[in-house]
This record gives C-alpha cells, structure tokens and sequence, in this order.
C-alpha cells in the first residue's frame, strides 16, 4: 500500500505539470487584457507601463517558468512561514494580484476559512442526511418513504443551486423575513446572540448546498445498499440468528460504504473549491467568489494559482480514494 | 440403511407454502404469484439424511429456505423439535436459529467479504453465546480442524481461499452453535468434482460425530444416492415422490421419478445403448400458471384423464413410500401395479 501511494505521488508530478501548463496558456492567451478594468482617462502609453511592469510582454514560456517557480517553491514557504513564523521565505517576487496589488496566496489564505467553514458544514448536513435516507430508502425499497425520498432527490439533484438559492432567499427572507439573504463573514460569534445570528444566516446557503450534496449521495447510497441487500452473505448473516440492525447496519452498510465513501472523498474538492454559485449568490466571500471576480477581472495570476490548486487537490484527493478502497475492502490490494 | 421405523421426528413440515407475488401494471398490483412451493409436507428423523431432488426451478432451494424460514412462508406449518418456526415470532426465531442452520449454495457469495475467516465463524457464537473471546478463539480453532482447515487461515478473507475451502468455511460457520438440523442447499454445485467429494465425505464425517440431521438438496442423483437415506423428488413446487433411497432408486413410482432416473448417464458403454430413457416431451409449466389437475399431467407419459382434472393425494401406498400419483389411488391399485412394472423390473 506504502509503495502504491509513493509511486502514485511520483506519478502525480507530470500529471499536474502538465494541468498547470494547460491552465497556464488557457487563462493566458484569452483575449483578456489586465488594464481593462482601470479608468479610461489612463493615457495609452501608460498602460503599457503598466503591462510591461507586471511582465506580460515578455514570450509566453518564460512566464509561465517563472510562474511555475514562484508556484511550486516561493508560495509555499510563504504560507509555511506564515503558519509557523519560521524566517524561510525567500525575498524575491510574488505571484501578484493585478485588481487588489496583494499576493495571491494571501488573498486565499483570507478567504478559505469563510468557504471552508460554510462549504464544508454543508457537505457534513448533506451526509448526515443522505446515508440515513439511502439507507432506509433501500431497505425498504418501493414503499411511500422510498418513492418520496427518491424523488425529492432527483428534484434536488436536477435543479440548480443558483435557483434553489434564489427560491430559498424569496421565500424565507424576502416572504417569510426569517433570514438574512447575504452572509456577514464579518460577524464575531462571542455570546449565545450573537452565535443564533450565526446560526441564522448559514442555514440557508448551508441549505441549498447541503440538500443537493445530499441528493447526490443518497443515491448512491439507496444504489449501493440495493446491491448488497439482495447478496448471499446477506441471507447467512440472517441465517445466524442475527438480528435484522445487525444485518442492516453491520452486514450490509459495511459493504456498501466502500463505493459511497470514495464518492464522498471524491467530491472533497469541490468543498475547498467552494460552490462557486452559491457563495455569489448568499454573498459568501469565499474561493468561489474570488475565483468569479478575478475571472470578470481579467485578475490572471488569481485564476491560475485558484485553479491550480483545484487541480492539486482534485489529483491527490482521488489518490486518497482510490487508497480508501484498498484499506475497506479486503479484496483489493495493490501491492 | 436408516431405520425409520423407531426415530424420532425432528422436522414435520406440513402444507408448506411459499408463494411469490407478481406485481404488474401502473399501479404494481398483486395479479398473481409465482406458486414455486406449493403444498409440500414431509418429515425428517433425527440422524437421517433427506435428500431433495429436482430439476432447475422446481423449488428445491426455496422450499430448503422457506423450512428454515429465511422467507416468510405463505402458509403451512414447520415443526422443529416440536417447536413452531413457520409463524414463530422474531426473537423467538432468533433464539431457535442456533438449532437450525444452513450450508448455502455459493461459497463465494454467501461469505462477507469484509470478514475475516474467524469473523465468519465466530459472530454467531458472540451472537448466542456469552463466551469469553478467548473461548470463542478456541471454539473457531476446533471448528476449523474439524472441516480441515489451516488454523493459520484464521484472519484470512473469504476472497483468499479456493472454492473447495469456502464451503468448508461455509460448513465451519454452520456447526458453530452446535446445531441438530442443517439444510445443504446444493452445497457441491458450485466446485470442482474432486472437491465435490472432499465436502460430501466430510459432510458425512460431521454427521458421523456430531449427529447431525441433513436435508440435502441437489440436482445431482448419483452424489444424492450417496449420501441420502431417504429422498423426496419436487416437480413444480410439489413433492410427486418420497421414499427411502433404495427403494425409490430400484423401483420409482412416479412416472416423473422414473423419467428422472432413467436421465443419470450410464457409464458402462455397453449398457449405455440398451439404456431405455424416458424422454419427457414439452417444458415445464410455469410455477406461475401450474396446469389444473396434476402438476406433471402436461408431460406424463401415462397420464390419465382423471390427471387433468383433479390433483392426485400425497400418500402412503406402500410403508415409508408415499407418492402423489392417480395411478396408485386405492381403486386403481391394480392397474398401478402394472403401470409400474416395466421399468420398475
């Protein structure tokens, strides 16, 4: 197992050399131009100052070199030094914003807590919700409980979060005046008031986010616990004389969580990515939401490194699932 | 040869039903059912060995199933030890699990995957039993010698072992408790002939020591001959003939049994081409539609008109035979005797 994952880490490197170089001439060579956004009274031959300060003259490879290094080596020192106060980082340039003027990385360091602490509650609601109803739906498959449930969930798989966010923010803010519509990412938890105004506006996106995660493992879970519920070894452990929780949740559940945990690992990813929607849509300064300004922005240097390390985190997170299967399940080995 | 005559009863099945309902249309209603058991009732003597024959989707498997109530049956009644199992409540079923136990078909498939050898075989002592873990180690150990198994397998899994080896494991798990009475529901089918025996002597062995009660299903007539005392012949949910082994292999009764019995290959050559085969024309009737009459009035060769209306009797025509068959009604028992007579000789 020891020697699968080195070997997969190894293997990763060109994978996401070459992710980075594909994100690297995408974002570059679209028509987009880094001064668009400044005013036009600037006078022509000052924004090429401009640009010619900020080095996107020069040949595409030599950017994208110096890019690359700054990415691999003299980011994350920074971050490191910023974490442990070790004097590491090195004193050169950094990968810089061109709308905010501040380092990337601190710019992502600012917002991943927010998208972090609301992206993530949602995906916990949504698999709180999903295995007790695929599990049940399953198990009790084609009755009332199952029919609604299975519906319920392609409606929320097939909808929109960007929809079922506005609905959301219509009827329980706008109608029913229960919530907040914007998230304050300014607001300070310090006594149980101020923890209920918390509480009060994250529900909604943690809502909308969390049902449609939920929709989506749910359904692999009701599809995982079918498979395994109609199994021989089910029928023996019946057999036994065990009772029929025991069956259920040690026999079966067991045996279907392989699947539905690797689709769980899989999907980790799109928690740090942020559901870039729906942060702009209860106004979340998250990932998502630097990520959609930046792109408005023609902000180059935010949209690599954002989408660079998406690509980092989506290849090591399918690593981990892929070693998830070999620790659950006893048949797969990969030595 | 087993003797019937002073045993004890350990199983009574009376009437056993196992209906499977077809649902259709818009709405999924009940519009009829799947009859794969329908009216069985025999008896099985402690420490004998009752073997169930059939061909493929005669109900063999379910009837095997539906005795130790792993389906909920439709009606009837199962009898263990005097104890009620077809409509015990639940937790009075779990604490008569213990006595009754099961080998299953696929050895593959019937382990949990996600279990270790020791797992397998020790969870239904933990289940019944207030062992302490240590004991139950010990317990597992013993068992795994008494099928043959490796003591150094303990912590393998299912997937690591050879086909002839899980259903030992399978075996394993279903003496644990200790049981009286194990359903073998065609617990060869799936291995290799070499194996077939390795598990049959050893299923033979256990029954030797430990006085076991077998109802043996299977299709195979030889490896049936050779281990059962008695044996019942199902056709389309119903039991046409049950007799002690020799008897019934001499000298069937049924028109279906003889058919049956004529279809085991003959292996000397010679013998082979004056083999008279009885070759049944047409298919079996679905399970779901059965003919009116007797269930075999479709395809017997002597059949009668009395066949097509009325459904023959399960009875006793001569001591420890019983046969469902117009052709041995009291009435008739003249003709019968002839009928009989070709291929009974």
């Amino acid at each position: 197992m020891l020697t699968y994952t080195i070997r997969r880490l190894i293997l990763a490197i060109p994978t996401l050399l070459f992710i980075s170089f594909i994100i690297f001439l995408i974002v570059k060579l679209s028509p987009s131009d880094p001064t668009a956004g400044l005013p036009l009274t600037i006078p022509p031959e000052v924004r090429e100052q401009i640009r010619e300060s900020l080095g996107v003259n020069d040949p595409v490879l030599v950017q994208y070199f110096k890019w690359l290094k700054l990415m691999v080596w003299d980011e994350p020192l920074h971050l490191v030094e910023d974490w442990t106060g070790w004097q590491i980082a090195p004193d050169g340039p950094r990968i810089i914003s061109y709308q905010t003027r501040s380092p990337v990385m601190d710019l992502i360091v600012q917002r991943m807590p927010q998208t972090l602490w609301v992206v993530g509650t949602s995906y916990i609601v949504g698999i709180l919700i999903a295995l007790p109803l695929g599990i049940i739906s399953a198990y009790r498959q084609y009755s009332v409980f199952d029919q609604v449930g299975t519906f319920i969930s392609m409606v929320g798989f097939s909808v929109p979060t960007f929809f079922t966010g506005v609905l959301f923010i219509v009827i329980f803010a706008v109608h029913l005046g229960w919530f907040p519509s914007v998230y304050d990412t300014t607001h300070e938890v310090t006594d149980w008031d101020s923890f209920v105004v918390q509480v009060k506006q994250i529900i909604m996106p943690v809502m909308v986010l969390g049902l449609y995660n939920a929709s989506q493992i749910s359904r692999y879970m009701r599809a995982s616990m079918l498979d395994n519920l109609n199994q021989d070894y089910v029928r023996t452990a019946r057999a036994k004389g065990l009772g029929e929780r025991v069956v259920v949740l040690v026999h079966v559940l067991r045996n279907s969580m392989i699947p539905v945990i690797t689709v769980i690992a899989l999907n980790i990813p799109a928690v740090f990515g942020g559901a870039i929607i729906t942060e702009q849509v209860f106004k979340v300064n998250g990932i998502g939401q630097l990520l959609i300004i930046a792109i408005q922005g023609g902000d180059v240097p935010v949209v690599q490194t954002v989408s660079v390390i998406f690509a980092v985190l989506i290849v090591l997170f399918n690593l981990i699932a892929d070693v998830l299967y070999g620790v659950l399940d006893p048949r797969i080995r990969y030595d | 040869m087993f003797d019937t005559s002073n045993a004890k009863k350990l199983v009574e099945v009376r009437d056993l039903k196992m209906h499977f309902p077809i649902r259709s249309g818009l709405l999924r209603r009940v519009t009829g059912a799947v009859k794969a058991v329908d009216g069985v009732s025999f008896d099985i003597f402690e420490g004998e060995t009752l073997g169930l024959v059939g061909e493929s989707g005669c109900g063999k498997s379910t009837c095997g199933r539906a005795v130790l109530r792993l389906y909920e049956p439709t009606g009837g009644s199962i009898k263990l030890d005097g104890e009620e199992i077809a409509h015990a409540p639940f937790d009075k079923l779990r604490r008569l699990r213990p006595k009754m136990q099961m080998v299953f078909q696929d050895p593959q498939a019937s382990l949990n995957p996600r279990m270790t050898v020791a797992g397998i075989i020790g969870e239904p002592l933990s289940e019944h039993s207030d062992m302490t873990a240590q004991a139950r180690l010990d317990r597992i150990y013993e068992l795994m010698d008494a099928v043959g198994l490796n003591r150094d397998f303990a912590n393998r899994y299912p997937h690591e072992f050879s086909g002839g080896q899980r259903q030992r494991i399978g075996i394993a798990r279903a003496l644990a408790l200790n049981p009286k009475f194990i359903v073998c529901d065609e617990p060869i089918a799936a291995l290799d002939v070499s194996i077939q025996a390795q598990v049959v002597n050893l299923l033979e062995d256990l029954q030797g020591k430990l006085g076991l009660t077998y109802l043996f299903i299977s299709h195979d007539l030889s490896m049936v001959r050779h281990i059962a005392d008695r044996v019942a012949v199902m056709y389309l949910g119903k039991v046409a003939e049950l007799a002690p082994r020799d008897g019934l292999y001499d000298e069937p009764l049924h028109p279906y049994t003889q058919a049956l019995l004529s279809a085991v290959p003959e292996p000397d050559p010679t013998l082979h081409d004056e083999a008279n085969r009885i070759i049944l024309q047409g298919d079996v009737p679905s399970p779901a539609n059965p003919p009116e009459g007797c269930n075999f009035c479709t395809r017997c060769p002597k059949v009668m008109d009395i066949c097509r209306r009325i459904d023959p009797e399960f009875r006793e025509v001569k001591p420890g035979r019983f046969v469902a068959c117009h052709l041995y009604a009291e009435d008739t028992n003249q003709t019968a005797a002839n009928a009989a007579e070709p291929i009974g000789a």
